[in-house]
C-alpha cells in the first residue's frame, strides 16, 4: 500500500500499481493554529493552498513552498519539498516541528528531530515508505503582507547568471532564475533572474487573480510545446522585456504559483504528456556541468519552456533521502518524444553522476536502480525504515524488485 | 453571526458547509453518533474561525434525545437561527424491497425522524419570529424509481413535509430550505462506480451554505439536477417503466 495525497509528484512515486494506494484526501482537518507563535497542526491530506488561505489573512506565511500550493503537507514531508528559499529556510522538513506516522502493523509513532529522530530523518523525503503519516506540526514564518517586492533581471550566459546569484543570496529570501534552453555558444544559460522578498506592509488585499483562472480546456492532439514552438517561445521570453532589470510589487499567488493559474495546464503536452527533470550538480564543478547539461538539451532540440534554474543553500536537509543538498539546481519539462526523450535524459543522468549529484525522485519516472544508489548514498539504511506493507512504483523501479 | 445547530454534523458534506459557516465567523453546535470525529471537527472548525464551537453525541433516530440536544445548543450559543439537517441512510434497495422492517427503518431515519426533530424546531423558531431551516433531502424524492424508491419515498414525504412548513412558517418570518443534491462523492457513495454527475462534497457544501444565506426555498445541487429531475418527472409512465433508473 501506499498514501497518495494530490497526485502532484510529476513521477511514479506516488503510484501503486496491482496495490492500494490510500487517499489521504479525507485527512484534510486543522487541529491547532495559534497566531502568536505560527505553530500550525493539522492532518496530513490538507493542502498547502488551505494553509495558505487560512494564515495569510493573519500574517503568516508557508515556510518553505514548492512550486505548486496543490500538494499536501503529506507529500510536502514524504518528498521534503523546496522553495525559492531554499538558500537561506533550508527544505519543508526543517521545519516541520512533529509528525504523526502509522505503521501497518498499528504502531503510531509520534517523532520529532529529537524523539523517534531516526523514524523522523526517514520519514521526511521518505517517499511515503515508512509508513502513514497522519499528523504534522509546522513552524509557520512571519509576514507582513501577501505582496512581494520582485527584481527581475537579465543575464546573457552561465557565468553571468552565478554572479546575479552570489550576489543576492544575502539580501533576497527568494532566488530562482528562468533559462532559455535552446540557446546555445556564447548564449548559453541565458535568462532571467527573479528576486524576492515579503513587502512590508501594504495591507491585506486580495489575490487579484482570486478563483476560476483560466482552464485549459482539452488534451491538446500534439504537444503544444514542440520542435517548431520551442524556440520561438523561448527567445520571445527571454526578449519579453526590454530594460535588462526592473522592480516590481506582486502578489505572492502568481509570484509563487504562476503555472497554479491555468488549471490543467499539463494538457498543452498532448495526449504522451511530458516528463520532468530535476538534478542538483555540487558547487565544485557546477559552473561545467550546468553548461553541459543545457548544451546536451539544447543540441537535441529538447526542453521546453518551463526551465528553472536556482543556486541551493548550505542548510542541511533533515532527511536520509532528502534530494537538495549543497550545488546548482535544474529543473526542465520534456515533451515526451518517447525513446529519443527517454535517451537523453539517460545522457543527462551521465552528467550529473560524473559529478557527484542527484535527481530528484519526485519528479522522475525513469531513472535507474543504479543511478538512485549513487545518488541516495543512505538508500541501504533507509530500507529498515520502510514499512514491509508499503511500496511504490518508484521504489520497485530503483531498487530493482521490477527488472 | 448565525448561531447553527448541524445535526448529523459528521457527514462529509456537513463538513464542507460547516467550514463556510466557521470561516464566516458564525457559531456551531454539532451532533453526531461519533464522539472522536465530532472532537476532530470541532477542533478543525475552531481553526477555520468560527468563534464558538461545542458538540453532543446523539444518535437522531432517537426521538427522545432531540428536544434535550437543541435545550443544549440554545444554551451552548446563547440562542439559535439556524439548523441544517444533514443526516441520513442510503439503505440498500434489494434489502428494503425483501424486508419490511429495512424499509420502515430507512423511513424512520430518513423522514420520521427529521419530522421530530423539525417540529420541535419549528416551534422553537416560530416563537421567536425568526431564524432558517434547512435539511438536505434528495434528488430521488422527484419521482420514485425501481432502484431507490424506499429511500426516494423518505425525502419525498420530507420534501412535502418541508413544503407545508415553509407555508405555515412564511407568516412568522422562518425560512424553511430544501436542499436536494444529486449524486455526491463521499462515504454514503462509496461502494458507487463515479461517473461525470458526481459532484464534490465542497461544491455541495457550498451550495448549501449560499441556500442558506440567502434563504433559497427548493435548492438543488448542483443546479443541472433540476433540469434532470424535470425531464425524469415528466416522462410519460410508458416510457419511465422502461427505463433502469
Amino acid at each position: 500500500m501506499l498514501a497518495y495525497g494530490n497526485g502532484r509528484s510529476y513521477g511514479d512515486s506516488c503510484l501503486n500499481n496491482d496495490g492500494l494506494l490510500i487517499d489521504i484526501g479525507g485527512l484534510d482537518r486543522f487541529i491547532s493554529f495559534d497566531p502568536a507563535t505560527g505553530i500550525l497542526e493539522c492532518e496530513s491530506g490538507v493542502l498547502l493552498t488551505d494553509i495558505l488561505e487560512l494564515v495569510v489573512p493573519q500574517g503568516w506565511f508557508l515556510p518553505v513552498t514548492p512550486g505548486t500550493q496543490f500538494v499536501s503537507v503529506g507529500g510536502a514531508i514524504a518528498n521534503d519539498v523546496h522553495g525559492k528559499n531554499h538558500h537561506g529556510a533550508g527544505t519543508f522538513g526543517r521545519h516541520v516541528r512533529s509528525l504523526d506516522l502509522l505503521r501497518s502493523d498499528g504502531t503510531a509513532l509520534t517523532c520529532t528531530p529529537n524523539d523517534n529522530a531516526e523514524w523522523f530523518a526517514a520519514t521526511v523525503g521518505g517517499l511515503g515508505l515508512t509508513g502513514l503519516v497522519t499528523k504534522a506540526t509546522i513552524a509557520l514564518k512571519r509576514i507582513e503582507g501577501p505582496f512581494m517586492d520582485v527584481d527581475t533581471l537579465r543575464f546573457r550566459n552561465l557565468d553571468e547568471f552565478f554572479a546575479i546569484s552570489a550576489a543576492s543570496d544575502s539580501d533576497y529570501e527568494y532566488t530562482v532564475a528562468w533559462v532559455d534552453c535552446t540557446a546555445r555558444g556564447g548564449k548559453l544559460g541565458r535568462g532571467w533572474f527573479m528576486r524576492a522578498n515579503h513587502k512590508p506592509a501594504l495591507g491585506q488585499q486580495p489575490d487579484p487573480r482570486k478563483r476560476g483562472g483560466p482552464t485549459f480546456p482539452f488534451v491538446t492532439p500534439i504537444s503544444m510545446i514542440n520542435g517548431a514552438t520551442l524556440r520561438p517561445l523561448n527567445t520571445l521570453y527571454f526578449h519579453r522585456k526590454r530594460q535588462p532589470c526592473s522592480r516590481d510589487t506582486q502578489h505572492f499567488q502568481p509570484y509563487f504559483y504562476p503555472l497554479d493559474g491555468i488549471k490543467h495546464w499539463n494538457r498543452a503536452y498532448g495526449p504522451k504528456g511530458f516528463l520532468q527533470y530535476q538534478c542538483v550538480v555540487p558547487h565544485a564543478d557546477a559552473r561545467a556541468s550546468i553548461a553541459e547539461l543545457l548544451e546536451r538539451i539544447a543540441a537535441a532540440g529538447a526542453g521546453s519552456f518551463l526551465s528553472v534554474l536556482k543556486v541551493f543553500g548550505d542548510v542541511e536537509s533533515p532527511g536520509l533521502m532528502s534530494f537538495p543538498r549543497p550545488g546548482v539546481t535544474l529543473a526542465l519539462d520534456f515533451p515526451n518524444r518517447g525513446r529519443q526523450t527517454f535517451t537523453l535524459l539517460d545522457r543527462l543522468d551521465d552528467v550529473v553522476r560524473a559529478a557527484g549529484g542527484a535527481v530528484y525522485p519526485a519528479k522522475d519516472a525513469r531513472m535507474g536502480a543504479a543511478a538512485f544508489k549513487q545518488y541516495f548514498p543512505a538508500t541501504e539504511r533507509f530500507k529498515a525504515f520502510v514499512d514491509p506493507a508499503f511500496s511504490s512504483d518508484f521504489w520497485r523501479r530503483v531498487t530493482g524488485e521490477d527488472s | 453571526m448565525r448561531k447553527v445547530l448541524i445535526v448529523g454534523a459528521t457527514s462529509t458534506i456537513a463538513e464542507q458547509a460547516a467550514r463556510r459557516f466557521a470561516a464566516a465567523g458564525d457559531s456551531l453546535f454539532l451532533t453526531g453518533r461519533n464522539e472522536e470525529r465530532l472532537a476532530a471537527i470541532t477542533d478543525d472548525l475552531q481553526v477555520r474561525g468560527a468563534p464558538t464551537v461545542a458538540a453532543r453525541v446523539m444518535d437522531a433516530d432517537d426521538l427522545s434525545a432531540h428536544g434535550a440536544t437543541i435545550d443544549a445548543a440554545e444554551a451552548a450559543l446563547g440562542g439559535l437561527d439556524t439548523v441544517l439537517v444533514a443526516y441520513g441512510t442510503l439503505p440498500d434497495q434489494t434489502a428494503c424491497a425483501a424486508d419490511p422492517a429495512t424499509a420502515v427503518a430507512a423511513w424512520h431515519t430518513n423522514a420520521v425522524s427529521v419530522v421530530a426533530l423539525l417540529t420541535d424546531i419549528a416551534n422553537r423558531f416560530e416563537r421567536q419570529g425568526h431564524g432558517t431551516i434547512a435539511a438536505i433531502s434528495s434528488v430521488a424524492g422527484d419521482r420514485g424509481r425501481a432502484s431507490n424508491y424506499v429511500y426516494g419515498s423518505a425525502k419525498a414525504g420530507l420534501n412535502a413535509f418541508m413544503d407545508g412548513l415553509r407555508h405555515r412558517l412564511f407568516k412568522a418570518g422562518v425560512k424553511v430550505v430544501t436542499i436536494r443534491p444529486g449524486m455526491v462523492d463521499t462515504p454514503m457513495t462509496a461502494d458507487f462506480d463515479k461517473g461525470p454527475l458526481f459532484a464534490s462534497p465542497e461544491k455541495v457544501g457550498a451550495d448549501i451554505h449560499s441556500a442558506i444565506e440567502k434563504g433559497t426555498a427548493v435548492c438543488y445541487t448542483p443546479g443541472f439536477w433540476r433540469l434532470i429531475m424535470t425531464i425524469i418527472t415528466a416522462l410519460p409512465r410508458a416510457i419511465f417503466h422502461r427505463t433502469g433508473l
